[in-house]
């Protein structure tokens, strides 16, 4: 008789409010509150409250009036937002690509222990630690025209005429942003790849030694499969890093160069109040592009995800 | 057995099984790997040596053409001009200092209780919220921007003053504070927490003494990265702030550099300035900050 009981409270399912009760305690709930509250009104409700933001004529005064999607026609229509587009996605592509190769060198070449590893680990942490607003201040130091070594250098092998800068062309502008991006993101990139590495068991790799395998061999067959799930994540962070680059775009480009990012906040606070939903409807394109990018990795990562 | 012992070994976080691994090198390959990693070195390094130097020279240097690789003359007017001449550059490093602080010790006691719950309290809806406190590290923060300064210099009037920062830094570090420290509560054993409370300590009490202390290293760790990405925060501050009463150094920093003039002499002090204590952070602390980072993406 109670043996049948219980098998059929084991059998239905429990309502939500059942299984909060049958925890006993509100407490888990009162200790994410604050987290929670300050997410939902500090990011989600800006976040929705961009899109209703970017349908208004202006924001700023008493009485807005709804536009539509005008506002997104206007920034769609915008040259330099179009030029915004396609500066963001080519330093996208070409920062997460240069930063993940250049991140598995590195991995590999300080995965093996040697006197003074971590001191290179240190050093290689130092331009990660840096504001990305400072480290492009301390590149400007280098691109510019009087005290710039790098443009010196480029001068003298003649792949600048004299006088010029690298900041002078829009593809200087996307170069110099693409340096200082990949000096200061590898580190990082590299870090991430090493911790995969660290927890490829060794047997793997003996026993590929012993069935004749070179270590080019091993590196494809054994290392990358095993680190595909290290570095599926490590990519999604990049590129959701990359595609609302700022800071880098605002120092080395200014107004004539922009990123996404750096177009919309110079539409929202440098310009008139007019241009402030326009500014807010170029941010909200932003977040379309990483919801694209979350949702393409995410699909990627199904069965990752499902582990956890 | 064999097999038992091995799968323990290698659940283990630090295992450096690959750092064991002999095999025969060449002489060639070994000094092949080691000019590889002086280069890596001398380029990560480059532009903090080019900057400390170009803060160095004088007037007359700076400018030189070529450019001189070691400098000539020491002079430190530069740092002199921006530690007491400038209006803008001390008064902005203060509030850098005091806004990370506040926010780092904000976001350790929101983190640390979220974090105990989402790591050692099942409840219906845990995976939710961890699921919505971690998209935010998704967001594009230019799309927060703009609502934000609607709301800050309207209905909730706190444009220009520390709180306008504050707040949303506490959003921008939050989502990895809590990450971390629930993989790191996660993996404490029960026995420890479960004795606590067999001896009348309440959860609260067990997180406190027990918890807390067990996990020192790991909070601190997230303590340190929640602090350099405050600190490192630009967009907030140049959108939310408007002069030195609540501007971050981040975007004090600029204003050596005008779209007419750019004072590169004082700019080189004014970086040095701002990067020595991260340099002195990271060199002192790369073991914490390393396990701190990789602690979340490894385990998964």
């Amino acid at each position: 008789m109670s043996v049948q009981t219980l098998d059929s409270t084991e059998q239905k399912p429990l309502s939500w409010w059942q299984r909060l009760r049958a925890n006993g305690t509100l407490l888990p709930y009162l200790l994410v509150l604050p987290t929670l509250l300050l997410i939902l009104v500090i990011a989600i409700y800006p976040m929705l409250d961009s899109f209703w933001i970017s349908t208004q004529d202006n924001p700023l005064i008493a009485q807005p009036v709804f536009v539509g999607l005008a506002n997104y026609i206007q920034v769609l229509k915008d040259p330099q937002f179009q030029g915004s587009v396609l500066n963001t996605l080519i330093f996208t592509v070409v920062s997460v690509f240069l930063e993940t190769v250049c991140g598995l060198g590195i991995a590999l070449l300080i995965n093996k222990t040697f006197p003074g590893r971590g001191l290179v680990r240190a050093a290689i942490l130092v331009p990660w630690a840096f504001p990305t607003v400072v480290s492009a201040q301390m590149w400007l130091l280098m691109y510019n025209d009087q005290t710039g070594i790098i443009t010196y250098i480029l001068q003298l092998l003649h792949l600048l005429p004299h006088g010029a800068t690298l900041l002078g062309s829009s593809s200087g502008v996307i170069i110099a942003a693409l340096v200082t991006d990949v000096w200061k993101t590898t580190p990082f990139m590299a870090l991430l790849i090493l911790a995969g590495l660290q927890v490829i068991p060794n047997e793997l790799y003996e026993a590929a030694d012993v069935d004749g395998s070179t270590p080019v061999q091993s590196f494809w067959r054994i290392t990358l499969p095993l680190l595909r799930d290290p570095l599926l994540i490590a990519l999604l962070f990049r590129s959701l890093d990359a595609i609302r680059v700022f800071d880098l775009f605002y120092i080395f480009g200014a107004r004539s160069v922009p990123s996404m990012a750096s177009y919309a906040d110079l539409r929202l606070f440098a310009g008139t109040t007019a241009d402030f939903a326009p500014g807010v409807a170029a941010a909200v394109i932003v977040f379309l592009f990483a919801l694209v990018i979350s949702l393409v990795f995410i699909s990627m990562m199904r069965n990752m995800l499902r582990q956890i | 057995m064999a097999v038992q012992e091995y799968s323990q070994v290698h659940k283990g976080r630090n295992v450096r099984a690959r750092g064991t691994r002999e095999r025969g090198q060449s002489t060639w390959a070994q000094i092949g790997r080691y000019v590889a990693v002086v280069l890596v070195v001398l380029i990560a390094l480059a532009p903090l040596y080019w900057t400390f130097v170009t803060s160095i020279k004088n007037g007359v240097e700076i400018n030189a053409s070529p450019p001189t690789l070691f400098p000539h003359t020491i002079d430190f007017s530069n740092y002199v001009q921006v530690l007491t001449n400038s209006t803008f550059f001390l008064p902005t490093l203060r509030n850098s200092a005091i806004i990370s602080v506040i926010t780092t010790l904000l976001a350790l006691l929101f983190g640390i209780l979220c974090a105990y719950a989402l790591g050692r309290i099942k409840f219906a809806g845990r995976g939710a919220v961890l699921g919505l406190v971690l998209s935010v590290q998704m967001f594009p923060f230019i799309a927060m921007v703009g609502p934000l300064f609607v709301l800050f210099t309207g209905p909730i009037y706190i444009y220009n003053t520390y709180w306008a920062l504050i707040i949303p830094d506490l959003v921008l570090t939050l989502p990895l504070t809590v990450w971390f420290l629930t993989s790191f509560f996660r993996d404490l054993p029960a026995d420890l927490e479960e004795a606590a409370r067999v001896d009348g300590a309440s959860r609260l009490r067990a997180l406190w003494y027990v918890i807390v202390p067990l996990t020192a290293p790991g909070v601190f760790s997230s303590a340190i990265l929640s602090f350099i990405s405050v600190w490192n925060d630009f967009l907030f501050g140049l959108s939310l702030t408007s002069d030195q009463h609540a501007q971050p150094v981040t975007v004090g920093i600029t204003q050596f550099n005008t779209e007419h003039v750019t004072a590169y002499g004082q700019l080189a002090a004014a970086a040095i300035v701002v990067t020595i204590p991260l340099v002195i952070l990271v060199l002192v602390l790369q073991r914490r900050i390393v396990s701190g980072l990789t602690a979340g993406a490894v385990k998964g």
